[in-house]
Protein backbone atom coordinates (compact mmCIF):
# COMPACT_ATOMS: atom_id res chain seq x y z
CA UNK A 1 0.00 0.00 0.00
CA UNK A 2 1.08 3.54 -0.75
CA UNK A 3 2.67 5.38 2.19
CA UNK A 4 2.23 8.91 3.39
CA UNK A 5 5.13 11.14 2.41
CA UNK A 6 6.80 13.36 4.98
CA UNK A 7 8.30 16.22 2.99
CA UNK A 8 10.70 18.78 4.47
CA UNK A 9 10.54 22.06 2.56
CA UNK A 10 13.57 24.24 1.96
CA UNK A 11 12.62 27.84 1.24
CA UNK A 12 15.71 29.18 -0.51
CA UNK A 13 16.78 32.72 -1.22
CA UNK A 14 19.98 33.51 -3.11
CA UNK A 15 21.16 29.93 -2.65
CA UNK A 16 20.59 29.69 1.12
CA UNK A 17 17.78 28.14 3.12
CA UNK A 18 15.67 30.73 4.88
CA UNK A 19 12.64 30.37 7.05
CA UNK A 20 9.47 32.33 6.61
CA UNK A 21 6.86 33.41 9.09
CA UNK A 22 3.79 34.30 7.09
CA UNK A 23 6.22 34.49 4.18
CA UNK A 24 8.01 37.42 5.89
CA UNK A 25 10.79 37.82 8.46
CA UNK A 26 13.40 35.57 6.93
CA UNK A 27 16.40 34.21 8.74
CA UNK A 28 19.21 32.02 7.52
CA UNK A 29 18.88 28.29 8.22
CA UNK A 30 21.78 26.75 6.34
CA UNK A 31 23.04 25.17 3.16
CA UNK A 32 20.33 23.55 1.03
CA UNK A 33 22.42 20.52 0.00
CA UNK A 34 23.52 19.85 3.59
CA UNK A 35 20.01 20.13 4.97
CA UNK A 36 18.54 17.99 2.17
CA UNK A 37 21.10 15.24 2.82
CA UNK A 38 20.43 15.41 6.56
CA UNK A 39 16.68 15.06 6.02
CA UNK A 40 17.15 12.13 3.65
CA UNK A 41 19.24 10.40 6.31
CA UNK A 42 16.47 11.04 8.86
CA UNK A 43 13.97 9.32 6.54
CA UNK A 44 12.43 12.13 4.48
CA UNK A 45 10.39 10.77 1.56
CA UNK A 46 10.88 13.74 -0.72
CA UNK A 47 12.40 17.22 -0.59
CA UNK A 48 10.74 20.41 -1.84
CA UNK A 49 12.92 23.38 -2.73
CA UNK A 50 11.03 26.65 -3.14
CA UNK A 51 13.06 29.50 -4.56
CA UNK A 52 11.91 32.84 -3.20
CA UNK A 53 14.70 34.91 -4.74
CA UNK A 54 13.58 38.12 -6.33
CA UNK A 55 16.61 38.79 -8.54
CA UNK A 56 18.28 37.22 -11.57
CA UNK A 57 21.39 36.50 -9.49
CA UNK A 58 19.20 34.80 -6.93
CA UNK A 59 17.55 32.67 -9.63
CA UNK A 60 20.91 31.55 -10.97
CA UNK A 61 21.92 30.64 -7.44
CA UNK A 62 18.74 28.57 -7.23
CA UNK A 63 19.78 26.57 -10.30
CA UNK A 64 23.14 25.85 -8.67
CA UNK A 65 21.21 24.86 -5.53
CA UNK A 66 19.11 22.35 -7.46
CA UNK A 67 22.26 20.81 -8.97
CA UNK A 68 23.98 20.60 -5.58
CA UNK A 69 20.92 19.08 -3.88
CA UNK A 70 20.50 16.55 -6.71
CA UNK A 71 24.07 15.30 -6.38
CA UNK A 72 23.35 14.43 -2.74
CA UNK A 73 19.80 13.22 -2.94
CA UNK A 74 18.55 9.72 -3.83
CA UNK A 75 14.92 10.58 -3.08
CA UNK A 76 12.55 12.75 -5.18
CA UNK A 77 13.12 16.48 -5.49
CA UNK A 78 10.36 18.95 -6.29
CA UNK A 79 11.37 22.50 -7.22
CA UNK A 80 9.17 25.58 -7.41
CA UNK A 81 9.11 29.32 -6.97
CA UNK A 82 8.60 31.75 -9.79
CA UNK A 83 8.35 29.10 -12.53
CA UNK A 84 6.60 30.90 -15.40
CA UNK A 85 7.06 28.73 -18.51
CA UNK A 86 7.40 25.11 -19.62
CA UNK A 87 10.90 26.02 -20.82
CA UNK A 88 11.89 27.12 -17.34
CA UNK A 89 10.41 23.91 -15.94
CA UNK A 90 12.63 22.05 -18.42
CA UNK A 91 15.71 23.89 -17.20
CA UNK A 92 14.92 22.90 -13.60
CA UNK A 93 14.31 19.26 -14.59
CA UNK A 94 17.64 19.23 -16.46
CA UNK A 95 19.33 20.62 -13.35
CA UNK A 96 17.99 17.73 -11.29
CA UNK A 97 14.38 18.34 -10.27
CA UNK A 98 12.01 15.38 -10.64
CA UNK A 99 8.89 17.53 -10.41
CA UNK A 100 8.19 21.22 -10.86
CA UNK A 101 5.58 23.23 -8.99
CA UNK A 102 3.84 26.24 -10.46
CA UNK A 103 1.86 28.84 -8.57
CA UNK A 104 1.38 32.51 -9.61
CA UNK A 105 2.15 31.91 -13.30
CA UNK A 106 -0.58 29.28 -13.51
CA UNK A 107 -3.10 31.67 -11.93
CA UNK A 108 -2.14 34.24 -14.54
CA UNK A 109 -2.21 31.80 -17.46
CA UNK A 110 -3.43 28.26 -16.63
CA UNK A 111 -2.16 26.92 -19.95
CA UNK A 112 1.29 26.57 -18.38
CA UNK A 113 -0.03 23.49 -16.55
CA UNK A 114 -1.00 21.81 -19.84
CA UNK A 115 2.34 22.80 -21.38
CA UNK A 116 4.32 21.16 -18.55
CA UNK A 117 2.04 18.10 -18.25
CA UNK A 118 2.02 17.38 -21.97
CA UNK A 119 5.77 17.72 -22.30
CA UNK A 120 6.93 16.03 -19.08
CA UNK A 121 3.90 14.09 -17.89
CA UNK A 122 1.33 14.98 -15.26
CA UNK A 123 3.33 13.29 -12.50
CA UNK A 124 5.84 16.10 -13.09
CA UNK A 125 3.35 18.96 -12.82
CA UNK A 126 2.56 20.13 -9.28
CA UNK A 127 0.05 22.92 -8.74
CA UNK A 128 0.94 24.95 -5.66
CA UNK A 129 -2.03 26.83 -4.25
CA UNK A 130 -1.85 29.43 -1.48
CA UNK A 131 -5.28 29.65 0.11
CA UNK A 132 -6.62 32.44 2.35
CA UNK A 133 -9.92 32.15 4.16
CA UNK A 134 -12.65 34.36 2.76
CA UNK A 135 -16.20 34.10 4.07
CA UNK A 136 -17.33 30.46 3.97
CA UNK A 137 -14.56 29.44 1.58
CA UNK A 138 -11.02 30.20 0.50
CA UNK A 139 -9.51 32.58 -2.00
CA UNK A 140 -6.38 31.94 -4.05
CA UNK A 141 -3.64 34.41 -3.14
CA UNK A 142 -0.27 34.93 -4.83
CA UNK A 143 2.89 36.96 -4.32
CA UNK A 144 3.20 36.18 -0.59
CA UNK A 145 -0.43 37.03 -0.07
CA UNK A 146 -0.17 40.55 -1.45
CA UNK A 147 -2.24 39.64 -4.49
CA UNK A 148 -5.81 38.55 -3.76
CA UNK A 149 -6.95 36.90 -6.98
CA UNK A 150 -10.69 36.53 -6.34
CA UNK A 151 -10.39 32.90 -7.51
CA UNK A 152 -12.12 30.23 -5.43
CA UNK A 153 -9.61 27.63 -4.21
CA UNK A 154 -11.84 24.60 -4.78
CA UNK A 155 -12.73 25.60 -8.33
CA UNK A 156 -9.10 26.42 -9.08
CA UNK A 157 -7.87 23.06 -7.74
CA UNK A 158 -10.41 21.27 -9.97
CA UNK A 159 -9.44 23.30 -13.02
CA UNK A 160 -5.71 22.81 -12.44
CA UNK A 161 -6.15 19.03 -12.21
CA UNK A 162 -8.32 18.96 -15.33
CA UNK A 163 -5.54 20.82 -17.10
CA UNK A 164 -3.00 18.19 -16.07
CA UNK A 165 -1.71 18.90 -12.58
CA UNK A 166 -0.68 15.60 -10.97
CA UNK A 167 -0.75 16.78 -7.37
CA UNK A 168 -1.75 19.74 -5.25
CA UNK A 169 0.64 21.43 -2.83
CA UNK A 170 -1.88 23.22 -0.67
CA UNK A 171 -0.66 25.97 1.65
CA UNK A 172 -2.86 27.77 4.11
CA UNK A 173 -1.77 31.39 3.96
CA UNK A 174 -3.54 32.10 7.24
CA UNK A 175 -1.70 29.33 9.07
CA UNK A 176 1.74 29.51 7.44
CA UNK A 177 4.38 30.17 10.08
CA UNK A 178 1.84 30.48 12.90
CA UNK A 179 2.54 27.03 14.40
CA UNK A 180 -1.20 26.65 15.05
CA UNK A 181 -1.72 23.55 12.87
CA UNK A 182 -2.85 23.03 9.29
CA UNK A 183 -6.20 24.40 8.09
CA UNK A 184 -8.06 21.08 8.32
CA UNK A 185 -11.28 22.26 6.72
CA UNK A 186 -9.33 23.48 3.73
CA UNK A 187 -7.59 20.09 3.40
CA UNK A 188 -10.89 18.23 3.61
CA UNK A 189 -12.59 20.47 1.07
CA UNK A 190 -9.81 20.17 -1.53
CA UNK A 191 -9.20 16.45 -1.01
CA UNK A 192 -12.92 15.83 -1.54
CA UNK A 193 -12.87 17.92 -4.73
CA UNK A 194 -9.98 16.32 -6.65
CA UNK A 195 -8.58 12.80 -7.03
CA UNK A 196 -4.85 13.53 -7.13
CA UNK A 197 -2.54 13.46 -4.08
CA UNK A 198 -2.85 16.46 -1.71
CA UNK A 199 0.20 17.73 0.17
CA UNK A 200 -0.73 19.72 3.28
CA UNK A 201 1.40 22.79 4.00
CA UNK A 202 1.38 25.72 6.37
CA UNK A 203 1.04 25.80 10.15
CA UNK A 204 2.65 22.62 11.50
CA UNK A 205 4.35 22.89 14.90
CA UNK A 206 4.33 19.26 16.05
CA UNK A 207 3.75 15.69 14.94
CA UNK A 208 0.13 15.73 16.10
CA UNK A 209 -0.56 18.48 13.58
CA UNK A 210 0.71 16.25 10.79
CA UNK A 211 -1.51 13.41 11.94
CA UNK A 212 -4.54 15.73 12.00
CA UNK A 213 -3.80 16.78 8.42
CA UNK A 214 -3.73 13.17 7.25
CA UNK A 215 -6.97 12.39 9.06
CA UNK A 216 -8.56 15.46 7.44
CA UNK A 217 -7.81 14.10 3.96
CA UNK A 218 -4.27 15.12 3.03
CA UNK A 219 -2.32 12.24 1.49
CA UNK A 220 1.07 13.74 2.36
CA UNK A 221 2.47 16.45 4.61
CA UNK A 222 5.05 19.17 4.13
CA UNK A 223 6.74 21.10 6.92
CA UNK A 224 9.69 23.43 7.23
CA UNK A 225 10.31 25.11 10.55
CA UNK A 226 9.59 22.12 12.80
CA UNK A 227 12.46 20.34 11.07
CA UNK A 228 14.76 23.36 10.60
CA UNK A 229 14.49 24.29 14.27
CA UNK A 230 15.71 20.83 15.21
CA UNK A 231 12.86 20.30 17.72
CA UNK A 232 11.89 17.13 15.89
CA UNK A 233 13.66 14.96 13.35
CA UNK A 234 11.84 13.42 10.40
CA UNK A 235 12.40 10.05 12.10
CA UNK A 236 10.67 11.27 15.31
CA UNK A 237 7.67 12.41 13.31
CA UNK A 238 7.44 9.17 11.35
CA UNK A 239 7.60 7.05 14.49
CA UNK A 240 4.79 9.08 16.02
CA UNK A 241 2.67 8.76 12.88
CA UNK A 242 3.31 4.99 12.65
CA UNK A 243 2.40 4.54 16.33
CA UNK A 244 -0.88 6.29 15.56
CA UNK A 245 -1.82 4.11 12.62
CA UNK A 246 -0.50 6.10 9.66
CA UNK A 247 1.28 4.22 6.89
CA UNK A 248 4.80 5.60 6.67
CA UNK A 249 8.09 4.30 5.31
CA UNK A 250 10.32 3.50 8.28
CA UNK B 1 34.47 -1.20 -9.70
CA UNK B 2 33.74 1.71 -12.01
CA UNK B 3 31.62 0.78 -15.03
CA UNK B 4 30.43 2.66 -18.09
CA UNK B 5 26.68 3.20 -18.13
CA UNK B 6 25.05 4.37 -21.35
CA UNK B 7 21.77 6.19 -20.76
CA UNK B 8 19.36 6.67 -23.67
CA UNK B 9 18.57 10.37 -23.89
CA UNK B 10 14.80 10.32 -24.32
CA UNK B 11 14.30 14.05 -24.07
CA UNK B 12 11.56 14.01 -21.47
CA UNK B 13 13.16 12.00 -18.67
CA UNK B 14 14.64 13.04 -15.33
CA UNK B 15 18.09 12.29 -16.68
CA UNK B 16 19.91 14.27 -13.99
CA UNK B 17 18.55 11.99 -11.26
CA UNK B 18 19.50 8.83 -13.16
CA UNK B 19 22.97 10.20 -13.85
CA UNK B 20 23.49 11.29 -10.23
CA UNK B 21 22.46 7.86 -8.91
CA UNK B 22 25.11 6.05 -10.97
CA UNK B 23 27.77 8.71 -10.42
CA UNK B 24 27.32 8.41 -6.64
CA UNK B 25 28.36 4.76 -7.08
CA UNK B 26 31.48 5.78 -9.00
CA UNK B 27 30.28 4.84 -12.48
CA UNK B 28 30.82 6.91 -15.62
CA UNK B 29 27.57 7.92 -17.32
CA UNK B 30 27.23 8.68 -21.02
CA UNK B 31 24.02 10.08 -22.49
CA UNK B 32 23.34 9.08 -26.07
CA UNK B 33 20.79 8.97 -28.86
CA UNK B 34 23.10 7.02 -31.15
CA UNK B 35 21.53 3.66 -32.13
CA UNK B 36 24.94 2.09 -32.61
CA UNK B 37 26.02 3.02 -29.06
CA UNK B 38 22.75 1.63 -27.73
CA UNK B 39 23.31 -1.59 -29.69
CA UNK B 40 26.93 -2.09 -28.66
CA UNK B 41 27.26 -0.65 -25.14
CA UNK B 42 27.85 -3.07 -22.31
CA UNK B 43 25.10 -1.62 -20.11
CA UNK B 44 22.18 0.51 -21.26
CA UNK B 45 19.53 2.39 -19.26
CA UNK B 46 16.22 3.34 -20.86
CA UNK B 47 14.71 5.97 -18.56
CA UNK B 48 11.29 7.38 -19.05
CA UNK B 49 9.11 10.16 -17.80
CA UNK B 50 6.16 11.48 -19.76
CA UNK B 51 3.54 9.99 -22.03
CA UNK B 52 3.85 6.57 -23.70
CA UNK B 53 3.08 7.91 -27.20
CA UNK B 54 5.52 10.83 -27.05
CA UNK B 55 8.29 8.64 -25.64
CA UNK B 56 7.74 5.96 -28.31
CA UNK B 57 7.69 8.62 -31.06
CA UNK B 58 11.07 9.82 -29.82
CA UNK B 59 12.55 6.29 -29.99
CA UNK B 60 11.19 5.84 -33.53
CA UNK B 61 12.42 9.25 -34.61
CA UNK B 62 15.97 8.58 -33.37
CA UNK B 63 16.04 5.12 -34.96
CA UNK B 64 16.49 3.44 -31.56
CA UNK B 65 13.74 0.83 -31.83
CA UNK B 66 15.69 -2.03 -33.49
CA UNK B 67 18.70 -1.62 -31.18
CA UNK B 68 16.53 -1.78 -28.05
CA UNK B 69 14.55 -4.80 -29.28
CA UNK B 70 17.80 -6.58 -30.15
CA UNK B 71 19.25 -5.95 -26.69
CA UNK B 72 16.32 -7.70 -25.03
CA UNK B 73 16.27 -10.57 -27.55
CA UNK B 74 20.01 -11.17 -27.12
CA UNK B 75 19.84 -10.82 -23.32
CA UNK B 76 22.22 -7.86 -23.27
CA UNK B 77 22.25 -5.80 -20.10
CA UNK B 78 19.36 -3.32 -20.02
CA UNK B 79 17.60 -1.37 -17.27
CA UNK B 80 14.25 0.19 -18.24
CA UNK B 81 12.69 2.65 -15.78
CA UNK B 82 9.05 3.78 -15.37
CA UNK B 83 7.72 4.63 -18.84
CA UNK B 84 10.86 2.88 -20.09
CA UNK B 85 9.42 -0.37 -18.72
CA UNK B 86 6.04 0.37 -20.29
CA UNK B 87 7.69 0.96 -23.68
CA UNK B 88 8.90 -2.66 -23.63
CA UNK B 89 5.24 -3.75 -23.77
CA UNK B 90 2.90 -4.06 -26.75
CA UNK B 91 0.75 -1.00 -26.16
CA UNK B 92 -0.75 1.39 -23.61
CA UNK B 93 -4.25 2.77 -23.15
CA UNK B 94 -2.51 6.11 -22.49
CA UNK B 95 -1.76 6.40 -26.22
CA UNK B 96 -4.19 4.21 -28.20
CA UNK B 97 -2.90 3.06 -31.57
CA UNK B 98 0.77 3.50 -30.69
CA UNK B 99 2.81 0.29 -30.84
CA UNK B 100 5.40 -0.28 -28.12
CA UNK B 101 8.63 -2.24 -28.50
CA UNK B 102 6.59 -5.41 -27.94
CA UNK B 103 9.31 -7.50 -26.30
CA UNK B 104 7.05 -7.92 -23.27
CA UNK B 105 3.71 -9.45 -24.19
CA UNK B 106 1.62 -7.11 -22.07
CA UNK B 107 -0.74 -4.20 -22.33
CA UNK B 108 -0.47 -1.11 -20.10
CA UNK B 109 -3.63 0.33 -18.54
CA UNK B 110 -4.64 3.07 -16.10
CA UNK B 111 -4.96 2.40 -12.37
CA UNK B 112 -8.51 1.41 -11.49
CA UNK B 113 -10.58 1.57 -8.32
CA UNK B 114 -10.88 4.32 -5.76
CA UNK B 115 -7.21 5.21 -5.41
CA UNK B 116 -5.72 8.60 -6.17
CA UNK B 117 -3.95 8.85 -9.52
CA UNK B 118 -1.13 9.49 -10.27
CA UNK B 119 0.41 7.16 -7.73
CA UNK B 120 3.02 9.49 -6.24
CA UNK B 121 5.00 8.09 -3.38
CA UNK B 122 6.55 5.09 -1.72
CA UNK B 123 4.96 1.68 -1.98
CA UNK B 124 5.81 -1.84 -0.85
CA UNK B 125 7.41 -4.05 -3.48
CA UNK B 126 7.00 -7.78 -3.02
CA UNK B 127 9.85 -9.57 -4.80
CA UNK B 128 9.18 -12.70 -6.82
CA UNK B 129 10.76 -15.76 -5.14
CA UNK B 130 13.00 -16.30 -8.17
CA UNK B 131 13.94 -12.63 -8.70
CA UNK B 132 17.68 -12.14 -9.14
CA UNK B 133 17.84 -8.34 -8.88
CA UNK B 134 14.74 -7.11 -7.03
CA UNK B 135 14.39 -7.67 -3.28
CA UNK B 136 11.30 -6.86 -1.23
CA UNK B 137 11.33 -3.30 0.08
CA UNK B 138 9.81 0.14 -0.40
CA UNK B 139 10.19 1.94 -3.73
CA UNK B 140 9.26 5.37 -5.07
CA UNK B 141 6.60 5.36 -7.81
CA UNK B 142 5.32 8.20 -10.01
CA UNK B 143 2.81 6.76 -12.48
CA UNK B 144 -0.80 6.81 -13.64
CA UNK B 145 -0.54 3.69 -15.82
CA UNK B 146 0.79 0.23 -15.00
CA UNK B 147 1.15 -3.33 -16.24
CA UNK B 148 -1.73 -5.14 -14.51
CA UNK B 149 -0.35 -8.68 -14.65
CA UNK B 150 2.82 -10.68 -15.19
CA UNK B 151 3.80 -11.49 -18.76
CA UNK B 152 4.86 -14.93 -19.92
CA UNK B 153 8.59 -15.56 -19.71
CA UNK B 154 9.33 -12.79 -17.20
CA UNK B 155 9.84 -12.88 -13.44
CA UNK B 156 7.43 -10.32 -11.98
CA UNK B 157 7.69 -8.55 -8.61
CA UNK B 158 4.50 -6.81 -7.55
CA UNK B 159 3.01 -3.89 -5.63
CA UNK B 160 -0.53 -2.80 -4.81
CA UNK B 161 -2.36 0.45 -5.58
CA UNK B 162 -6.09 -0.21 -5.86
CA UNK B 163 -5.15 -3.77 -6.86
CA UNK B 164 -2.00 -5.68 -7.60
CA UNK B 165 0.22 -4.53 -10.46
CA UNK B 166 3.67 -5.34 -11.79
CA UNK B 167 6.39 -3.35 -10.01
CA UNK B 168 9.29 -4.92 -11.89
CA UNK B 169 10.07 -7.52 -14.54
CA UNK B 170 13.33 -9.30 -14.97
CA UNK B 171 14.75 -11.92 -17.30
CA UNK B 172 18.44 -12.67 -17.58
CA UNK B 173 20.32 -9.39 -17.78
CA UNK B 174 17.23 -7.31 -18.45
CA UNK B 175 15.55 -5.47 -15.56
CA UNK B 176 12.47 -3.30 -16.00
CA UNK B 177 11.15 -1.25 -13.06
CA UNK B 178 7.86 0.63 -12.86
CA UNK B 179 9.27 2.45 -9.84
CA UNK B 180 12.27 4.79 -9.88
CA UNK B 181 15.29 2.97 -8.40
CA UNK B 182 17.29 6.19 -8.78
CA UNK B 183 14.85 7.90 -6.37
CA UNK B 184 14.29 4.99 -3.99
CA UNK B 185 16.95 5.84 -1.43
CA UNK B 186 19.37 3.20 -0.16
CA UNK B 187 17.09 0.36 -1.29
CA UNK B 188 17.09 1.69 -4.85
CA UNK B 189 20.84 2.29 -4.82
CA UNK B 190 21.42 -1.32 -3.75
CA UNK B 191 19.20 -2.53 -6.61
CA UNK B 192 21.15 -0.43 -9.13
CA UNK B 193 24.39 -1.88 -7.76
CA UNK B 194 23.08 -5.45 -8.11
CA UNK B 195 22.09 -4.77 -11.71
CA UNK B 196 25.42 -3.15 -12.59
CA UNK B 197 27.46 -5.95 -11.04
CA UNK B 198 25.20 -8.82 -11.99
CA UNK B 199 24.24 -8.12 -15.58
Amino acid sequence: MLKTRIIPCLDCKDGRVVKGVRFQELRDAGSPAELAALYEKQGADEIVVLDISATTEGRNAALATVRAVRRELSIPLTVGGGVDSAEQAGVLLDAGADKVSVNSAAVKDPRIIEAIASRYGRQCAVIAIDAARKGEGWEVVTHSGKNRTGKDVIAWAREACERGAGEVLLTSFDRDGTRSGYDLELLKAVSDAVRVPIIASGGAANAAHLLEALRAGATDVLAASIFHDGDLTVADVKRYLADNGARVRL
Amino acid sequence: MSRAIVVVRTGTANLASVRAAFERQGHAVELTQDPQRVAEAERVVLPGVGAFGASMAELVDKGLVPALIERVRKNHSLLAICVGMQLLCRESSESPGVRGLGVVDGSIGRFGGQVRVPQLGWNDVSAAPDARFVQSGVAYFANSYRLPEASAGWTASTANHGGEFVAALERGNVLACQFHPELSGAWGAALLARWVEGS
